[in-house]
């Protein structure tokens, strides 16, 4: 069972404690695009944790016969034919919800993610492992997602998965929709103060001063 | 002497490091082969599927559109049901186009003299080329047309639009419009597909009575019979309506054949 605990480990330690969005701050522009609704951030956060898993099996699978002078290329060449793969498939049985992620689920193809974890974990392990990270990885940022655009969807809208939970003034409840939440920044708020929350409950987190500002009374002379 | 067979070639091939030139552009060869096997295959596999997801919703569109407009059950109850009749229009001659019927329509398009290129001055929706035979829906009551329903397009802020619009029977009184293809901003942009913010359309006037285009998406509010609201934080986009729906109005645009149906002469 000794294995069995490693995966779980590799499975479970993107979560929370090394979270590709809050600890390696990768993956944010989607995260700031599709999580205006709960409905698109589910859908993106699937297709991202399918192309991450597959990625990193091929990747993992034809490890030792990727040339290294080529293997960047090889990588993204793989990521991008499965993305375009997966938007073909949302386009012909999503078409709803394809529409209205347009570009996003493209741009899957350059999230630092996912060549992430193909470039430093694929490709130096085997195809099980490999997965596994890619799925702890995927549900990482799906989970980041999602609160992000449970929190934007119910402040900005006053819905959840598109049912109305806080009645809006239009239709005569209490609530004022805080369209702000609607707008790019408004992620980035709600991000950093995720980030700040983390590393507040987890200091190993947070990083170290990169320089020590002068003292103030050099500066002033 | 150099041994020349192709087994042994192959077996030196073999020997060389993954690194080597050989092998680097062999990798590189076949990986790009199985991608693009991949994706082909996807995308021909799956066209179909999308193809008529994308016609069910043009219909579904139409449907919605029309039975938003005030009154219009009643005149398609009147006029015996499918009184919609489906017309490919010749757009410089402003008549029907002879010979071209909906189905051989996207044969005709391929040609390139169905086509005119336009001018940065004209190209208000930035189109680059307009087609001069356009597929247009019209519901008539008795001889005369009570309204017409025009497919318009133009480049939004991330994408291309497109839309239809639904003209009342004097040709400048707006019936309805419908978004049925956008790129937009999530949240913002795209809230030009809101049914709220399309229904502002119906009973906007396009031009007025000395025959300028005066339609506009305002900034803000709206005032008088020739704005809507525009949509906040997405001004590229409310401009671009702007500019498409003048445009395809216009004299390049659907101009000519309203003109003609306001003379009785369609």
């Amino acid at each position: 069972m000794a294995a069995g605990g490693k995966y779980w480990v590799t499975l479970t330690e993107p979560l929370i404690r090394k979270n590709p969005v809050t600890l390696q701050i990768l993956g944010l522009c989607s995260a700031l695009a599709v999580t205006t609704a709960v409905d698109t951030a589910l859908t993106m956060s699937v297709s991202l944790t399918v192309v991450l898993v597959l990625s990193a099996g091929i990747v993992s699978a034809i490890r030792r016969m990727i040339p290294d002078t080529i293997r960047l290329i090889v990588q993204i060449m793989i990521v991008a034919s499965l993305v375009i793969v997966i938007d073909q498939v949302l386009q012909a049985y999503f078409y709803d919800i394809s529409r209205r992620l347009s570009v996003f689920v493209s741009l899957i193809t350059t999230n630092c993610l996912v060549l992430g974890r193909t470039e430093s974990f694929a490709r130096n392990n085997r195809p099980l492992p490999s997965m596994i990270d890619a799925l702890g990885n995927g549900l990482g940022y799906s989970l980041i997602l999602i609160v992000i655009g449970a929190v934007r969807e119910l402040f900005g809208t006053g819905k959840l998965m598109g049912a109305q939970v806080l009645q809006t003034v239009d239709h005569g409840g209490w609530f004022t929709p805080f369209s702000l939440m609607l707008l790019a920044p408004s992620a980035f708020f709600l991000l950093g103060g995720l980030v700040w929350a983390i590393r507040s409950i987890r200091p190993d987190q947070a990083e170290a001063q990169e320089f020590v500002p002068p003292h103030a009374e050099e500066v002033r002379r | 002497m150099a041994d020349l067979s192709p087994i042994s070639l192959w077996k030196r091939f073999l020997a060389q490091p993954i690194d080597s030139r050989g092998k680097t552009i062999a990798a590189a060869l076949i990986v790009s082969a199985t991608c693009a096997l991949l994706v082909t295959s996807a995308t021909v596999i799956l066209r179909p599927i999308q193809q008529a997801n994308r016609a069910a919703e043009q219909q579904v569109r139409l449907e919605a559109l029309i039975s938003a407009i005030p009154g219009m059950r009643e005149v398609m109850g009147r006029a015996g049901g499918g009184a919609l009749s489906t017309v490919v229009v010749d757009l410089e001659a402003a008549r029907a186009a002879p010979d071209v019927t909906p189905e051989t329509l996207p044969a005709a398009l391929d040609a390139p003299e169905n086509w005119t290129p336009l001018s940065p001055e004209q190209d208000m929706a930035m189109i680059g080329s307009r087609p001069n035979l356009m597929q247009v829906f019209f519901l008539r009551d008795g001889e005369d047309i009570s309204l017409a329903i025009l497919p318009i397009y133009g480049s939004g802020y991330n994408g291309p639009i497109e839309a239809m619009i639904a003209l009342q029977g004097d040709m400048n009184t707006i019936a309805g419009l419908t978004v049925t293809a956008q790129e937009e901003t999530p949240g913002l942009g795209a809230r030009i597909e809101e049914p709220a913010w399309q229904a502002s359309f119906a009973g906007k006037r396009i031009a007025d009575d000395a025959g300028a285009v005066r339609f506009t998406v305002a900034r803000g509010r709206a005032s008088g019979a020739f704005e809507v609201d525009g949509i906040t934080g997405a001004t590229r986009t409310s401009n671009a309506m702007t500019r498409i729906v003048r445009f395809w109005v216009g004299p390049d645009g659907y101009g000519p054949l309203l003109a003609a149906i306001r003379k009785g002469e369609f």
